[in-house]
Formats: C-alpha cells, sequence, structure tokens
C-alpha cells in the first residue's frame, strides 16, 4: 500500500525529473543498481517502509498534508497577521468508487501553531515515548542565498513536506496512532482545540515544563539512560556542527558555479571581436551560463538532506526530554524511599528510646525530661500509619519507574532502528546527489571542451 | 648585423651608430642580399604548432625553427653589490650561421630586457612575445619566491622559442649573442643604450602630438581590434582569477566539512561506516579542488596573462608603427614648403617613405602570424582547462560510486530489518 503522497505531482519538479546522464562506468554502475533512483524516491522509499510496519491507523487510511495556503486574520492581541494553512488530506485506504477513480478524500485546514499544540499534548500525554519532531519554525542553518523569510515558498513548501513526515510518523508509531485526539486533528476541524484542552493536559504540562528545567541529583542513576542521555548531546552538537559547515559549503559551491557566468559574458562579448574563434567562443560562452545556472537546482535538492538531518537533530531533544523525565521519576522514587526509611527509623527510636539520628526535638525532650508513656505511644502510632502510606507509595512510584522503564526502553530500541535506517538513507540519498551533480559537471565542460576545440 | 645588407633591420637607418659594424663575420642573412624587405611570406611561415613546454621538439611542419633553447636550472648569485638569480640558456642548434652545434650561458632578467629592447628597436613593427614583468613590489610575492623564479622561468623559455620560431627575428644578431656569448656585458655597454632610448621616446612623444593625416582602414581596424582584445583578454584574466579565489574558499570549507563526518562515526556503530563513507569522499574532493586550482595557475593563468602583456605589447606595436608614418609625414610637409635643398630634403622623404612601406609590411606579415599564435595558445589552454574539469567531475564521481556501493550493497538486504543495537 503506498501512501499518496501528493508532494510528487505539485513538487519541485527538478526533483522528479533530475536526469542522470550516464558516465559510461558500467563496472561501478552494475554494483550500484540503484544509483538513478532520486532522492525524491529514495524518501518515498522511507514512506513505504513507514506504511509497511502497517499500524493498525494507516492500514485504515492514507494521510497527506496536500498543500499550503495563506490566510490573514486577527491573532490573539487583535491584530492583523497573514499566516499559513496546510491541508490535510485523508482518505480511507485502498478506496476506489464505482467508476474506479479514487474516491475524494477528507480534507482540513490547520496551522503550525496546530500541530505544535498537538505534539505538546502528545509530549505530556506519553512522557516514555520520543515523539517525532515538527519541522523547524523559523529557518535555521541558511546559507545566504536561501531566504530566511517563513513566508517564501521554498521554505514553505518545505515546511508542508515536513508537516506530511511529522503526521505519518505518528501514524506509524505503535502507541501514538492510537491515540483519539491525534485521529481527531485529522479528522475534526472545529472542536478540536477544545478536545485538547478538556484532556486537561494543560496543568500537567506547566508540570512538566517545570520539572525539566529542575535541578536536582539522582543517587544511583540507570547507566543505560545515562548513556543514551550522553549520546543524545553527543548527537546533537555533531549534527549542529554538520549542518552549519554545509551551510558554508553551499554558499561557496554557489560562488564557484555562478562566478562562471562571467565567462559566459566575457566570451560571447569577445566572439564579437573574432573571426576564426567566434563561434567556439561562443557557444562555449553558452554552456558556461548553464554550468553557472545549474547550481540552483543542485542546491535546492542539497536541502533536502538538510532536512532529513534536521530532523534527527530535532529528535536528540525529544530523546533528552524522556531521560530528563525518567530521571525524575528514579528522584522522586529515591526520595519516597529515602522518607520511607527515615520514618522507620524515627519509629525504632521512638521504640527503643535510642536517639539515633539528630532532632531538636529528641534533644530537648532529652534535656527537659522525657515524654510521657501516652504521648510516646500515640506518635508511634502515627508513625506506623504514615510509614504504612509510604509504603504504598513506594510501592506505587515502583511500579510506575517500572512500567516507565519498560515502556521508554520499548520505544527506544524501536528509534534506535529507525534512526539507524533513516539516517543510512538520508546518507545514501546524499551521495546520489553528488554523483548527479558530478555527472552534471562532467556534461557540460565536455561539451565546453568540444566548443574550445572548434575555436 | 649590417644595417646596408639587412633592410628589414630597420635600426641601420633610424641609428647610425651600429656596434655591429665589427662583427660583419655573424652576418646571417644572405637571403636578404636582394634588399627584398620580406624574405620569406610569412604566411608560408605560419605553422600550427603550439608552443608548449613539453613538446616543443614536435616541429613537423616547422619549416625554420633550426634553434632550441631551453632555460632552466636557476640559481642565486651572491655578491657584494648585489644578489640575483641567473638562469642557464642551452641553444642546440643546426643552423650554419652559428659556429658550433651547442652552446650554454647563463643570463639574469636584466639581459633578457636588454635582448628585447634591442629587438623593439630594430624590428619596431614586429610583434614580440612579451617578457615576464619585473618584480613588482606590492604584489606580496618575495623575489626569491620559488613558485615565482619558477613562473617566471618557464615564461623565459616560452620568450626566447617564439623569437628561435620567428623568421625574422631568429636571424637577430643580439639573438644570437644572447645565446651564445659567454659575458654579455660588453655587448650591453656598446650600442644605443638610455640615451638612444630616450630620444626614440621623445620623438615618439613629439609625433604622437602632431598626429596623423590619414591612416589605412586595415590599420585602424587593427587598432580597434588591438584594444577590444586588450579589454577581454583583461576580463578573462580577472574572471579567472577570481574563479581561483572561489575554488579555494570551497576548498577551505571542504577541509572543515570532512572531518565532522568522521568526528559523528565515533559515536556511532552501524553508521559509522556510511558516515566515515561519506567523509572520505568529502576529503578527496578538497584535495581534487586543491589539483583543479593548480592546474588553473599552472596552465591557464599564465597564457591569459602573458596575452594581457601581449595586448599592450601590440598597443606598443601599432603607436610604433604610427610614429614612423608621422615622421614621414612631417618631413614630407616640411619638403613641400621648401624651395631651396629639394634634393636631399627629398631623399630623405624618399627613405622615410620606404620605412613606412617597411614598417606597414613587416606588421601585416607578422599580424596573421601573431593571431594564428595567439588562437592556438588561448585554445589549447581552454582545451586543458575544460579538460582538467571532466577529469575532476570524473575522479569525484568514482569516488562517490565507491563510497556509495557499499551503502547500497546493504540496502539491497532490506528484507532484514533488525539491527543490533547494543
Amino acid at each position: 500500500m503506498r501512501v499518496a503522497s501528493s508532494a510528487d505531482s505539485s513538487s519541485n519538479n527538478s526533483r522528479s525529473q533530475m536526469i542522470m546522464a550516464d558516465s559510461g562506468s558500467s563496472d561501478e554502475v552494475a554494483v550500484i543498481c540503484n544509483t538513478d533512483i532520486t532522492s525524491k524516491e529514495s524518501e518515498n522509499n522511507l514512506i513505504n517502509t513507514m506504511v509497511e510496519r502497517g499500524t493498525a491507523l494507516l492500514k485504515k487510511m492514507e494521510i497527506s498534508v496536500a498543500e499550503a495556503d495563506k490566510r490573514t486574520g486577527k491573532n490573539t492581541v487583535n491584530m492583523q497577521e497573514t499566516y499559513t494553512v496546510y491541508l490535510i488530506e485523508t482518505r480511507p485506504a485502498e478506496s476506489v468508487s464505482e467508476e474506479g477513480t479514487p474516491a475524494a478524500p477528507d480534507t482540513l485546514w490547520r496551522r503550525y501553531s496546530e500541530f505544535e499544540l498537538l505534539r505538546t499534548y502528545l509530549l505530556v500525554a506519553y512522557p516514555y515515548i520520543i515523539v517525532p519532531p515538527l519541522p523547524e519554525k523559523r529557518a535555521e542553518f541558511v546559507w545566504h542565498k536561501l531566504s530566511a523569510d517563513n513566508l517564501d515558498p521554498d521554505f514553505v513548501e518545505r515546511r508542508r513536506v515536513g508537516l506530511e513526515n511529522f503526521l505519518l510518523r505518528l501514524a506509524s508509531h505503535p502507541v501514538l496512532s492510537n491515540d483519539n485526539i491525534f485521529f481527531l486533528f485529522l479528522t475534526e476541524e472545529k472542536g478540536w482545540r477544545e478536545a485538547v484542552l478538556e484532556t486537561g493536559f494543560q496543568d500537567k504540562a506547566d508540570s512538566r515544563l517545570k520539572s525539566l528545567s529542575a535541578m536536582f541529583r539522582v543517587k544511583n542513576p540507570d547507566k543505560r539512560f545515562t548513556a543514551l542521555k550522553q549520546y543524545s548531546e553527543d548527537l546533537s552538537t555533531v549534527i549542529s556542527q554538520l549542518l552549519r559547515i554545509r551551510a558554508r559549503v553551499a554558499d561557496r559551491l554557489y560562488g564557484v558555479y555562478k562566478v562562471h557566468a562571467n565567462y559566459g559574458r566575457v566570451f560571447s562579448e569577445w566572439s564579437a571581436i573574432e573571426k576564426e574563434m567566434g563561434d567556439g567562443l561562443q557557444s562555449a560562452g553558452h554552456h558556461m551560463d548553464t554550468y553557472a545556472a545549474s547550481i540552483d537546482d543542485i542546491l535546492e535538492e542539497e536541502e533536502h538532506y538538510a532536512d532529513q538531518l534536521k530532523e534527527y537533530l530535532f529528535y536528540t531533544e525529544a530523546v533528552r526530554s524522556v531521560c530528563r523525565k525518567h530521571e525524575l521519576i528514579q528522584y522522586e522514587l529515591e526520595m519516597a524511599a529515602q522518607d520511607l526509611s527515615y520514618k522507620k527509623q524515627q519509629k525504632e527510636e521512638l521504640e527503643t528510646g535510642t536517639v539515633r539520628i539528630f532532632s531538636l526535638k529528641g534533644m530537648t525532650s532529652k534535656l527537659f525530661g522525657q515524654e510521657t508513656q501516652e504521648q510516646r505511644e500515640s506518635k508511634v502510632a502515627a508513625l506506623e500509619q504514615s510509614i504504612q502510606e509510604g509504603e504504598e507509595a513506594l510501592k506505587e512510584k515502583n511500579a510506575e519507574s517500572q512500567e516507565f522503564v519498560e515502556k521508554a526502553w520499548n520505544d527506544i530500541e524501536r528509534f534506535k532502528e529507525q534512526k539507524e535506517k533513516d539516517l543510512r538513507e538520508a546518507l545514501i540519498s546524499y551521495a546520489i546527489m553528488q554523483i548527479s551533480m558530478c555527472k552534471k559537471g562532467i556534461q557540460v565542460w565536455s561539451n565546453a571542451k568540444e566548443c574550445f576545440n572548434k575555436m | 648585423m649590417s644595417g646596408a645588407t639587412v633592410p628589414a633591420d630597420i635600426s641601420g637607418h633610424m641609428l647610425d651608430l651600429d656596434e655591429d659594424e665589427d662583427l660583419e663575420v655573424f652576418s646571417k642573412n644572405t637571403s636578404l642580399a636582394d634588399g627584398n624587405p620580406m624574405p620569406n611570406s610569412p604566411d608560408s611561415m605560419v605553422n600550427q604548432f603550439r608552443l608548449d613546454e613539453e613538446n616543443e621538439e614536435e616541429q613537423q611542419g616547422a619549416i625554420n625553427k633550426d634553434i632550441f633553447v631551453t632555460v632552466d636550472n636557476p640559481e642565486s648569485h651572491i655578491s657584494a653589490i648585489e644578489t640575483f638569480i641567473t638562469y642557464r640558456v642551452v641553444t642546440r642548434t643546426t643552423c650554419s650561421e652559428f659556429d658550433s652545434s651547442e652552446y650554454e650561458v647563463r643570463r639574469r632578467y636584466q639581459d633578457f630586457l636588454w635582448l628585447k629592447s634591442r629587438l623593439e628597436e630594430n624590428y619596431p613593427t614586429l610583434i614580440i612575445h612579451p617578457l615576464p614583468e619585473k618584480f613588482v613590489m606590492k604584489s606580496m610575492v618575495e623575489r626569491f619566491n620559488d613558485d615565482f623564479i619558477e613562473t617566471r622561468r618557464k615564461a623565459l623559455h616560452r620568450f626566447l622559442n617564439r623569437i628561435a620560431e620567428h623568421p625574422i627575428l631568429s636571424c637577430s644578431h643580439h639573438f644570437k649573442v644572447f645565446l651564445t656569448e659567454e659575458e654579455l656585458a660588453p655587448h650591453r655597454k656598446l650600442g644605443p643604450g638610455f640615451l638612444s632610448r630616450m630620444s626614440d621616446t621623445m620623438r615618439a612623444m613629439a609625433n604622437s602630438v602632431r598626429g596623423l593625416r590619414s591612416k589605412l582602414e586595415e590599420f585602424a581596424v587593427m587598432q580597434e581590434y588591438v584594444d577590444d582584445f586588450s579589454n577581454k583578454m583583461c576580463s578573462v584574466d580577472k574572471v579567472t582569477h577570481r574563479i581561483i579565489k572561489e575554488h579555494r574558499e570551497y576548498m577551505d570549507e571542504l577541509k572543515q566539512y570532512g572531518p565532522t563526518y568522521f568526528q559523528w562515526a565515533e559515536s556511532e556503530e552501524l553508521l559509522a561506516e556510511p558516515l566515515k563513507g561519506v567523509g572520505s569522499c568529502v576529503e578527496r574532493c578538497s584535495k581534487e579542488t586543491e589539483e583543479q586550482i593548480q592546474h588553473l595557475s599552472e596552465f591557464l593563468v599564465p597564457t591569459l596573462h602573458e596575452y594581457v602583456l601581449c595586448a599592450d605589447t601590440l598597443k606598443a606595436v601599432m603607436r610604433r608603427r604610427d610614429n614612423i608614418q608621422a615622421e614621414f609625414e612631417a618631413k614630407n610637409e616640411a619638403l613641400a614648403s621648401r624651395t631651396t635643398d629639394k634634393e636631399m630634403l627629398q631623399e630623405e622623404v624618399d627613405d622615410l617613405a620606404d620605412r613606412v612601406e617597411q614598417a606597414n609590411n613587416a606588421l601585416r606579415g607578422d599580424w596573421s602570424r601573431w593571431r594564428t599564435s595567439m588562437r592556438a595558445d588561448l585554445k589549447s589552454a581552454f582545451i586543458s582547462t575544460a579538460a582538467k574539469n571532466v577529469d575532476y567531475y570524473e575522479k569525484n564521481t568514482y569516488k562517490r560510486d565507491r563510497g556509495g556501493s557499499f551503502d547500497l550493497n546493504l540496502n539491497l538486504n532490506r528484507g532484514w530489518m533488525r539491527y543490533m543495537t547494543s
């Protein structure tokens, strides 16, 4: 079952029409059967795999973010603003009407802030899940020719693709795909916001934020989580660095190509004053212009690779917040255990009359006389009650922790697999892009050489 | 060369001093004894060979090149007064005018300058291949820097070989002296020196103020072409330097880009291989870019630079031709308004008229020769650049294919979904 991705038909033609000039090195081609797939196809292969995993949701429906459009309206402070909305299309899987054409999809419009709301809800509702990230809110790691403007059509297009990817990730997740709020997001345009707020997640959201920024130390940290947290920090650092440098490399490469347009201009002027050399120079000049112009498509293509890396950069944040949540639970567990053991000790002291733990009360009672038997007994009783409650609490916390660890680790394993696969695909498609760029280069310069020969 | 036997050598007319009177035994041009200004039609001399250092020996179709020169082996000379570089100039020749078939001398840059100015004086309207420029302080290049010396050496080599190929210039007495005499100093001291050069310039200035009465259409066209050509050459040269600069900046970024992939590979398990693959491809790319820059600097840049200088040479040649014509016209006018002493003046005027004729013919002949060689030189420089670029992309494709094949092979095992994580 293939997810209908309207991205193919409406997207940048350069992707689907990338021509791979045959370089003639047949040995290499034999080994690399699939060099000729475009990076867009590679991305579709990725989507297909997500679908193949087959969650119940995806078996039922096809999801896509088909279009983007501009709207104007009043915002929260009653000012006019322009924003972009995205069209979400859903259609029952393998739906065909009587005439044999696919049935019309259900559609609704959502803006970016609604996607954000959905994600925040999911983060709160499933703290043990690594929730897929959204595409970036503002363009970052931009090389100078690329616009950092949110309303720029190329940015909007890439964001559309990113949002579709986000929804598909959710839809293919074994746990998240079953969430009702998510389902409503896809199907109910009106009243969705209210439904989300009704879940009362807002309170939990605030406490979650608080806990994420709180400073506390865990006595016995789980080594696996510590390692994972370290890994995600390392990954975040290295991908950021990579994206930064890649943007600079793109910038420089742009310069190299564009400067050749000057050759085009000068050769053309020069050819006007020459007789025998004229034709050769003129046509060589045209090839220089072609060469200079070719970089635009090449770099647009490369943005796709950058987006794939960015997704995993943002994923590291989600991983870190799961680790953090675990730390919190661990801490609370330790606190509960500590609290319980303190109470038990107190009870023991009261019963045996020994003071092991220094307390002001204990000291004063030593100095100013013992308590009466009655007083002591009532204290012991109170403590016993407290201890029982404490034991209950500890049991609960333990169970909570165990459940969290189990669910979290399940998702972490799933995530690891997904990451390995996706990044490998991204690197392969990057290599394919580079090969294509080189083949174009060979073509242009071979042509130029021919022209120079005719000089 | 004695001015009397070589009409093409106009210096004998312009300057009465001729240090070569004593050295008549070296007179070479017996074929010129009949006074015919052009011994051989330059058109028949047109050879399609390129002057490449590598194949200067391939002279198929070369009719008259029997002098082969190499310039190599730069050495520093340190004396009390100054330090300078000398180059070894080796000549092999079958020309009968030379006593021996092999000569080896050492020359410094100043000696080349001397040769060039001698040739310009003797053959004012022939197009002489330019010399590399003098050392310019502001270019921030150390005078004894290896690259600078090597670039200069190659240019000096080309300079001498162009002269050796030239049907007229190769017969120059000064050229022969340059190639054969152990010590050039005595020859440099004699003969037209600074003073005569001064008077040349002054004469030229005076003439240019006067202007020309009428210029032949063909020379006006030539002038226009020379001006345009000069502009274009400067532009191409500038663009090429800009391209090199962009390449360099690109390469610098690549040098940082590659290591990031290797750094990432360190924290990965299954991804380490493909990451290292991409990293090494990037490294390879940066090496190839370096080679590309090297190639441009070694082949295209010097050729373009020489033709920028050539354009200046052409302008100077056009100016000198104009001056000769101007001088004639001036005298002619003076003659017209004279009443006495007409005969002597008439002779002078006739002489000048001849000079004009010869100058024009010399230029015409050399012009097409120059055009052909310009075309050949630039064509081969551009072809070589284009070929290098094709090579660059081919090497990068190959490398990427190699890097990618590993990944894609594993990709074929798509059925195997479960990866080991630990």
